[in-house]
């Protein structure tokens, strides 16, 4: 079971919200992010730095996230991963088992 | 400290990020982010934080925040009031409060961290929520059971259901408990708001409704849509008639002072105690909403 991939979800497709995927697994190497957004050109760098400061204020250095938002603002897209990731780890530990 | 209007107390769905974004915006005295019923078991983890972020965030200026935690026999709202409270919302609305233990219960976990945060113990207040039979049995004791108790919620849905009344628009069936609750919160010297009128299509019902409530005393009412907030306000606004008797009383009071005076009199009428007291409750209103710059 320690090898298999744990993941998280949170967050809605609807306005001002994003929904984010977490995936944390053995193989993956870093941290790597797709982002879709409506605002991807102006806001996709911002979006971005806020997914990976939350990730590293959880301890987070390994883990593939999927980010579809649609034009939340940045407390919400921090709690949405923070959610993901809390998530994801309950479903590690429930895997542990 | 100068009193606080509550005519309106908008209850959020606290997992919705546009709504609680937008909260603060449409004019409601008090905004009520709420944990428990709008948000469902599997989101229940996620609003929290998604709460947590946006008092951290959000500048809601002059309303009142209040937040509905889950109550505290839930495996929910200890874990609510932990990670709110360490954001200072005004207020938290205790549902399903039944008794002073669950006063005081909420009570002490608030002394807890605002000792851990540095806030003045005391300065986020408590709203307990009476939508049961029980809390209804004890709600004199609940007014008084903490000095954060600001004011009394009515929950005439769960209420009802709980005591197998049937639910009416007209709502004879609750009008002793709203009398009860009432009494319970004038004796304590608190708020009593009353509960939701749930057909946000139906305005005159909403009006009615409203007017009697103002009629029996209560303060304000819970409200689920902002276009229930202009209607609700305009019963709880005094009119331009009665602030300016209102204005004549306080101006009499105090010509019969200067001229020390025991007897006052307007218009013929004699002004005693309750006369002056309704005046200045009519002033402050006046005050709260604007419509008058000093009393």
């Amino acid at each position: 079971m320690k090898d298999t991939a744990k993941i998280g979800q949170s967050g809605t497709l609807e306005s001002s919200d994003i929904l984010v995927m977490v995936q944390l697994s053995p193989d993956q190497n870093g941290i790597r992010i797709e982002l879709e957004s409506p605002s991807k050109k102006c806001f996709g760098s911002q979006i971005l730095k806020t997914i990976k400061q939350t990730l590293h204020n959880l301890g987070i250095m390994n883990a593939y996230v999927k980010a579809q938002d649609r034009g939340a603002l940045d407390c919400t897209i921090n709690a949405r991963v923070e959610t993901a990731v809390k998530r994801a780890l309950k479903f590690k530990e429930k895997g542990d088992v | 400290m100068e009193k606080r209007l509550r005519r309106t107390a908008l209850y959020i769905p606290g997992n919705n990020p546009t709504m609680i974004q937008n909260a603060g915006i449409f004019g409601a005295d008090s905004i009520v982010l709420d944990l428990e019923d709008a948000v469902s078991i599997e989101e229940k983890d996620a609003a929290r934080i998604l709460l947590r972020n946006a008092l951290r965030t959000i500048d809601y200026k002059n309303t009142e925040v209040v937040v509905r935690i889950n109550p505290l026999s839930t495996p929910y709202g200890h874990e609510d009031l932990k990670v709110i409270a360490r954001e200072k919302p005004d207020a938290i609305r205790l549902p399903k409060c039944e008794s002073v233990e669950d006063v005081q219960e909420a009570d002490k976990l608030l002394t807890k961290i605002e000792e851990n945060i540095e806030l003045k113990e005391g300065t986020i207040k408590l709203m307990p929520l009476i939508e049961s039979a029980k809390g209804i049995f004890n709600v004199f004791e609940i007014a008084r059971a903490s000095q954060r108790v600001v004011a009394l919620n009515f929950g005439a849905e769960d209420y009802t259901a709980d005591i197998g009344a049937e639910r009416t628009k007209e709502g004879k069936e609750l009008l002793d408990i709203r009398a009860r609750i009432l009494l319970a919160a004038r004796v304590a010297g608190i708020d009593a708001l009353d509960s939701v009128f749930g057909d946000i299509n139906d305005e005159k019902g909403l009006i009615e409704e409203t007017k009697f409530i103002k009629q029996l005393g209560f303060n304000g009412k819970s409200i689920i849509h902002p276009c229930q907030i202009k209607p609700v306000h305009q019963i709880f606004t005094p009119s331009e008639d009665e602030i300016k008797y209102a204005q004549r009383v306080i101006a009499a009071i105090e010509e019969a002072k200067a001229k020390k005076s025991g007897v006052i009199a307007l218009d013929g009428r004699m002004i005693d105690a309750p006369v002056a007291s309704r005046a200045r409750r009519i002033l402050a209103f006046a005050k709260a909403a604007g419509l008058i710059s000093v009393i």
